[in-house]
C-alpha cells in the first residue's frame, strides 16, 4: 500500500483537518489534564481535618484543649450559639446541671457528630474515664485508593468517548452540510473507506490521547497501572471502535451541526452522570444497574477502574468486553443502513 | 460510443426530457433557476435515481456499470465546499487516491493555473481560485466526459473569463462536456448545441446559432418615446415592413426587425409623423438571451 492508496489519503485528510483545529487539540489533549489537575488539586489528601468547636466555660474548655483534633475557642453563651448557626464551629460545650455537660450541634451534620465523640472522649477520659481495651489506627494512603485514582479511569473513559463520538458526527455532518460527501461519492471512492478512515484517524489519535492523559496521571499523581498495559490499549481501542459507531450513527441521517450537537449531548449527557465518572455509579439504585452497567461508558470505565486499580485480566473484563463489542456491531451496522450518502 | 439517452418523468422537476450529447462536443443545458437542470444533470452523474427512463452514459448505464463509469467521468457539483483546512495539493491528491489513472496531482494544478497556490489552504482562496481548484479535482481521473453544474456562478468577470479558457482548452482535447448555466453568454461561448430547458421540459435544441436564426429575427431594437400628453400610437409602428413582434415593456417598446438599415429610418420617419420625441434608442443583435425572453415571454432572472 503506498501513500496514494484512498484508505490512508481519507484518513491523512482526517488526521490533518483535526490537527489544523487547535480547538479541537486541545479540547482532546488539554482539558482532560486540566481537569485532572484542577480534581487532582482540590480532592488531594489533607492531614485529617481539625473541628472548630466552642466552650461556654474555661473549665470545660481545658479538657478540650487535649484533644489535638479540636480547636476550641471559648466564646460567651449567645456568641457560641451564634457560632453555630452559621457554620463557624460544629459544635458548642456548655455546662449542664449538677456538673454535666451538655453538646449543642446538627446531629445531621457528620462533623457536628464526630466532633461530638471527639469532645466527649476528650472529657471523659480529663475526669479520668480509662479504656478496657487498648486500640490503635493504620492509616490507609496508599496510592490506588484515593480520589484522583478513583477518577482518572473515568475521566479517561469520558475522554474517549467525548473525542470519538464528537469526532465522527460533526466531521460527518460538516462534509454533508458542505456537500462533500455528495461530490466524494460522484468519484470512485468506495463507500466503506469514508467511514474506515474516520476509525483509522480515531485510532491512531488515541495513541497520543491516552499516552498523554495517563502519562500526566502517572508521572504527576502516581496512579498506579497494576493490569497489564496490552488489556488497557486493547480496550482503549475496543471502546473508541464503538463510540466512532455511535458518532457515525447519529450523523446518519442529520443535515445540520446544531442537531447533531444536540443529539451528541443527549445521548451523552446522561452517560456522564450515570457511569461513574466522577463517582461510584453504584450509588443509584439497584433497580437501574442493570441498564447502567449496559452503557458503554460504564463499561469501559469499569474496565479501566479494574485493570489500572486491581490489575483485572482479561478473563475477569469479559462482561464490559461483551458489552462495548455489542455496541460497536449494533451501531455500526445501524449506521450502514441509515447512511444518507448525500 | 459515447451517447447520452434519457426519457423519463418526473412530476416536479424533469419532464419527460430527451436528451443526446455526441461524442467530442459541448452541450449546454440552460434555463432559469429551477428548470430542472441540475436534477438532469445529476441524474446523468448516476447521484440522483429517475424515477422512470433510462440514462446510457459512454454506452454504460448505472444499474450495472457504476464503477466503471465513475472512473471515467469528471463531476464539478453547483456548490461543493472543499475542506478549508487542507491545502489544494492536498485536496488533488486525495481525489487522485480514487482513480485508476490520470495525470500526476502537480500536473493537474498545473492544469488549472494555481501552482502558485499548491501550498495554501483552501479556505485562503479566492472563489474564481476555488472553482478552478473544483475543476481540477473533476479531471484528475482524466475524464472521458465532463460535467460542470453552473461552473461560473458567482464569479467576477475576469475569474469566468479565465475558466472559460480552461474549459474551451479540455475541449480542444476532443473529449465531451455537459455543462448547465443560467448564462447565456457562458453558453454562445462555450456550447456546440444547447438545449434551452424551462418547467423541466426542453423547449428549444440546437447551435446557438441555429437557435437565434429560429426564434429570432437577427436584430432587436428598444426605443422610448411619447409621453402622457402625446401618446405614441403602436400599431402604426407594428404597421412598418419588416417590424415585428413590437411588444410595451416598462414605458419603452421591443421590437424585433430583420434589416436595420431599413426599419430605422421608417420609424424615425413614423415617430416624425405622429410629432412624437424620441428620448431614448438602442438596437443590438440578437443572443440566446433573447431567444430565451421569446420564447418563455419573461426574462431570465425574473424569479
Amino acid at each position: 500500500m503506498n501513500s496514494s492508496h484512498p484508505l490512508i489519503q481519507l484518513t491523512l485528510v482526517r488526521f490533518r483537518e483535526f490537527m489544523r483545529e487547535p480547538e479541537a487539540v486541545f479540547w482532546v489533549f488539554g482539558f482532560p489534564i486540566i481537569l485532572a489537575a484542577g480534581l487532582g488539586l482540590a480532592f488531594r489528601n489533607r492531614p485529617a481535618e481539625v473541628l472548630q468547636i466552642a466552650a461556654v466555660t474555661p473549665q470545660l474548655a481545658a479538657p478540650l484543649h487535649a484533644e489535638k483534633l479540636l480547636d476550641v475557642r471559648e466564646l460567651s453563651q449567645p456568641d457560641a450559639v451564634a457560632a453555630l448557626r452559621n457554620g463557624k464551629v460544629a459544635l458548642v460545650a456548655e455546662p449542664g446541671a449538677n456538673g454535666s455537660v451538655v453538646y449543642r450541634y446538627d446531629d445531621t451534620n457528620p462533623e457536628g457528630r464526630a466532633a461530638r465523640m471527639l469532645a466527649d472522649r476528650a472529657v471523659e477520659r480529663a475526669a479520668g474515664r480509662r479504656d478496657p481495651v487498648a486500640s490503635s489506627d493504620t492509616l490507609l494512603r496508599e496510592p490506588g485508593s484515593r480520589y484522583i485514582d478513583f477518577l482518572i479511569p473515568g475521566l479517561l473513559g469520558m475522554n474517549l468517548m467525548g473525542s470519538a463520538v464528537w469526532g465522527a458526527a460533526f466531521g460527518i455532518v460538516d462534509a454533508r452540510r458542505k456537500k462533500l460527501i455528495k461530490r466524494l461519492m460522484a468519484t470512485p471512492m468506495p463507500r466503506h473507506y469514508y467511514l474506515l478512515a474516520f476509525v483509522l484517524s480515531r485510532l491512531v489519535l488515541l495513541v497520543v490521547e491516552v499516552t498523554v492523559v495517563l502519562g500526566f496521571a502517572v508521572l504527576v499523581f502516581h496512579v498506579p497501572v497494576h493490569g497489564s498495559l496490552a488489556v488497557l490499549g486493547l480496550f482503549c481501542v475496543l471502546s473508541s471502535m464503538s463510540f466512532c459507531a455511535l458518532g457515525l450513527l447519529i450523523a446518519s441521517r442529520v443535515q445540520t451541526v446544531e442537531a447533531a450537537s444536540g443529539m451528541t449531548n443527549a445521548i451523552m449527557m446522561p452517560m456522564w452522570i450515570c457511569s461513574g465518572v466522577f463517582f461510584s455509579a453504584q450509588r443509584f439504585p439497584d433497580t437501574m444497574q442493570p441498564l447502567i452497567k449496559a452503557l458503554p461508558l460504564t463499561a469501559i470505565i469499569d474496565a479501566l477502574r479494574a485493570n489500572m486499580l486491581q490489575g483485572a485480566g482479561l478473563a475477569q473484563l469479559a462482561p464490559q468486553f461483551g458489552v462495548l463489542s455489542a455496541w460497536l456491531v449494533v451501531c455500526f451496522f445501524v449506521a450502514l443502513k441509515l447512511f444518507r450518502w448525500r | 460510443m459515447r451517447r447520452l439517452r434519457k426519457t423519463y418523468k418526473d412530476v416536479v422537476a424533469v419532464n419527460g426530457l430527451e436528451l443526446e450529447v455526441r461524442p467530442g462536443e459541448c452541450f449546454g443545458l440552460l434555463g432559469p433557476n429551477g428548470a430542472g437542470k441540475t436534477t438532469t444533470i445529476e441524474i446523468c452523474e448516476g447521484l440522483t435515481p429517475a424515477d422512470s427512463g433510462d440514462v446510457e452514459v459512454l454506452g454504460l448505464n448505472w444499474q450495472s456499470h457504476s464503477t466503471a463509469l465513475r472512473q471515467r467521468l469528471g463531476i464539478q457539483l453547483q456548490e461543493t465546499q472543499l475542506s478549508d483546512k487542507l491545502t489544494v495539493l492536498e485536496t488533488v491528491e486525495l481525489f487522485r487516491s480514487f482513480f485508476h489513472q490520470g495525470p500526476g496531482a502537480m500536473a493537474v494544478i498545473g492544469l488549472v493555473q494555481l501552482e502558485e497556490k499548491a501550498k495554501s489552504r483552501v479556505g485562503n482562496l479566492s472563489g474564481g481560485q476555488k472553482q478552478r481548484l473544483a475543476l481540477a479535482c473533476a479531471l484528475v481521473g482524466e475524464p472521458d466526459f465532463l460535467f460542470l453544474d453552473e461552473p461560473t456562478t458567482g464569479l467576477d468577470p475576469q475569474a469566468r473569463r479565465q475558466l472559460w479558457e480552461l474549459i474551451e482548452k479540455f475541449k480542444l482535447s476532443g473529449r465531451t462536456i455537459l455543462l448547465t448555466t443560467h448564462y447565456m453568454d457562458e453558453a454562445e461561448r462555450l456550447c456546440d448545441r444547447v438545449a434551452i430547458m424551462d418547467h423541466g421540459k426542453t423547449i428549444a435544441l440546437g447551435t446557438p446559432r441555429e437557435l437565434i436564426a429560429s426564434v429570432c429575427a437577427e436584430h432587436l431594437v428598444e426605443f422610448s418615446a411619447g409621453s402622457q400628453a402625446h401618446p405614441l400610437d403602436l400599431t402604426a409602428v407594428s404597421a412598418i415592413d419588416g417590424i415585428r413582434d413590437v411588444q410595451r415593456e416598462n414605458g419603452s417598446v421591443r421590437m424585433q426587425v430583420t434589416e436595420l438599415h431599413r426599419a430605422v429610418p421608417a420609424l424615425l420617419a413614423e415617430l416624425g409623423r405622429q410629432s412624437v420625441p424620441l428620448t431614448e434608442l438602442r438596437t443590438h443583435s440578437a443572443t440566446l438571451e433573447d431567444v430565451f425572453v421569446t420564447l418563455t415571454g419573461r426574462h431570465l432572472r425574473d424569479e
